[in-house]
């Protein structure tokens, strides 16, 4: 399956504000905030704590709303849908990723990842099939039917990779994914999470970790609720090899 | 960095003729570190000088002189080995330097610096990592040095953010108190550069 031809934006975000309280206790966490995320594209943003960057990344997932602006994923503008039609969005087309990990205890890793497909009305015996699939990419069919308490850090946030991307969810919202790992396992996170783009899905990493954030195709800098820079577009590691750089 | 001992280390395994050596040297490391032939040979007559290294030919044979580790190189390489890095004396920092002078000259907004020079280094990051992404896990040389690189860069960007926050907190420039104390304790530290 390869959908990285199509760059057709999965995720619009257009002069979005998010204000909390009024008046003189009005807590401004977004002020015009513009992003664009294509099809295949990995976007870090990148911001100090309070910086805005959970709430950008809570919206963009239709979890919660804003105040003005405009939020269209996969080309459906989220202000215009029901709150039944965005919860639907939200099992059928995004996946999410925490540092935490958020895998339901008392379910096998196998049934983390068929769940969202079930709640969706996907027939069980189905789902298992599709979630052993998404496990088995991962490397791990073997640990399919072990409870998250008997897996290790690493085995359990690839677990929550696979739910992430399970079926056919293009769009994928982590947030400080690789937080409690060490350096290696962090590593083949962010494998995982740039070979889902490589096959087509569009990914936003909310993060302060410079290194989690020079996995991705181009990282946006949030500061005070606002875009103030970002990086220009992927030079080739080519660069590296270049006499300018030879010390 | 030590091309001195790299190519001592080379030569551990055998003799090897420059040209080799340059080559060598730059596939452990993955190509980052270029090493010019120059500065091989440069390197190579000292070694000779010191008793480190030996050869048969004449300085007419170029290219074909076999070089070949002596017991003293051996000695010295696994000395050097052992020997903790130098951490002593804090090197005098480009970036630290030019964010400490920006934050002295009137209208220059140290925030939007360190924003640049953060926006920068994360791009080289990107340049390490993608090195890093696209390496088989045999390549140890490449993947070892692309961490090194991306880990020295880290401790830059962190240092960039703790400066920002720092900044942040200051006080209106009227507003900041003379330090004369801090000042003179700091100069101590660096005294020996």
């Amino acid at each position: 399956m390869s959908r990285s031809s199509d760059m057709s934006p999965a995720l619009e975000m257009r002069q979005v504000s998010k204000s909390y309280g009024e008046g003189a206790t009005i807590v401004e966490a977004l002020i015009g905030v513009d992003l664009t995320v294509c099809a295949g594209e990995l976007v870090a943003i990148m911001g100090p704590s309070g910086s805005g960057k959970s709430t950008l990344l809570t919206i963009a997932g239709t979890l919660e709303d804003f105040t003005s602006g405009e939020v269209t994923v996969l080309g459906e503008d989220t202000s215009q849908m029901s709150r039944n039609d965005r919860a639907a969005l939200r099992r059928r087309s995004i996946g999410y990723v925490f540092q935490d990990f958020n895998l339901l205890a008392g379910l096998t890793a196998a049934e983390n990842v068929s769940l969202p497909l079930e709640l969706d009305g996907t027939r069980s015996k189905a789902a298992r099939t599709t979630a052993l699939a998404a496990l088995d990419e991962l490397g791990m069919a073997e640990r399919a039917d072990r409870f998250p308490d008997e897996l290790s850090g690493g085995e359990r946030q690839r677990v929550a990779i696979a739910r992430s991307v399970v079926g056919d969810r293009q769009l994928l919202l982590a947030d400080e994914p690789t937080g409690a790992l060490d350096s290696v396992n962090g590593e083949g996170v962010m494998r995982l999470v740039r070979g889902a783009c490589k096959r087509g899905v569009a990914g936003v990493i909310v993060t302060h970790d410079a290194q989690l954030a020079s996995w991705a195709d181009r990282v946006v800098f949030l500061r005070d609720g606002r875009v103030v820079d970002q990086t220009s577009p992927a030079a080739g590691p080519d660069s590296l090899l270049s006499p300018a750089t030879s010390r | 960095m030590s091309v001195r001992h790299a190519l001592l280390a080379l030569l551990s395994e055998g003799p090897k003729y420059g040209l080799q050596l340059g080559q060598e040297f730059e596939a452990g490391t993955g190509e980052v570190w270029p090493l010019n032939t120059g500065q091989v040979y440069t390197t190579l007559q000292r070694l000779e000088r010191d008793g480190f290294v030996e050869s048969d030919g004449t300085i007419d044979d170029g290219p074909q002189k076999d070089f070949r580790i002596t017991d003293a190189g051996l000695d010295e390489l696994h000395a050097w080995l052992h020997t903790p890095p130098d951490t002593s004396t804090p090197p005098r920092d480009e970036l630290v330097i030019k964010v400490l002078v920006a934050l002295r000259i009137p209208g220059v907004d140290a925030g939007e610096l360190v924003q640049a020079h953060r926006r920068h280094v994360i791009e080289a990051m990107h340049q390490y990592t993608r090195l890093k992404e696209d390496a088989a896990d045999h390549e140890i040389g490449l993947l070892l040095v692309a961490d090194a690189e991306i880990f020295r860069l880290d401790a830059v960007v962190r240092w960039l953010d703790a400066a920002d926050a720092r900044i942040k907190r200051l006080p209106p420039p009227s507003e900041t108190p003379a330090s004369p104390v801090r000042l003179r304790a700091r100069r101590k530290v660096g005294a020996r550069r």
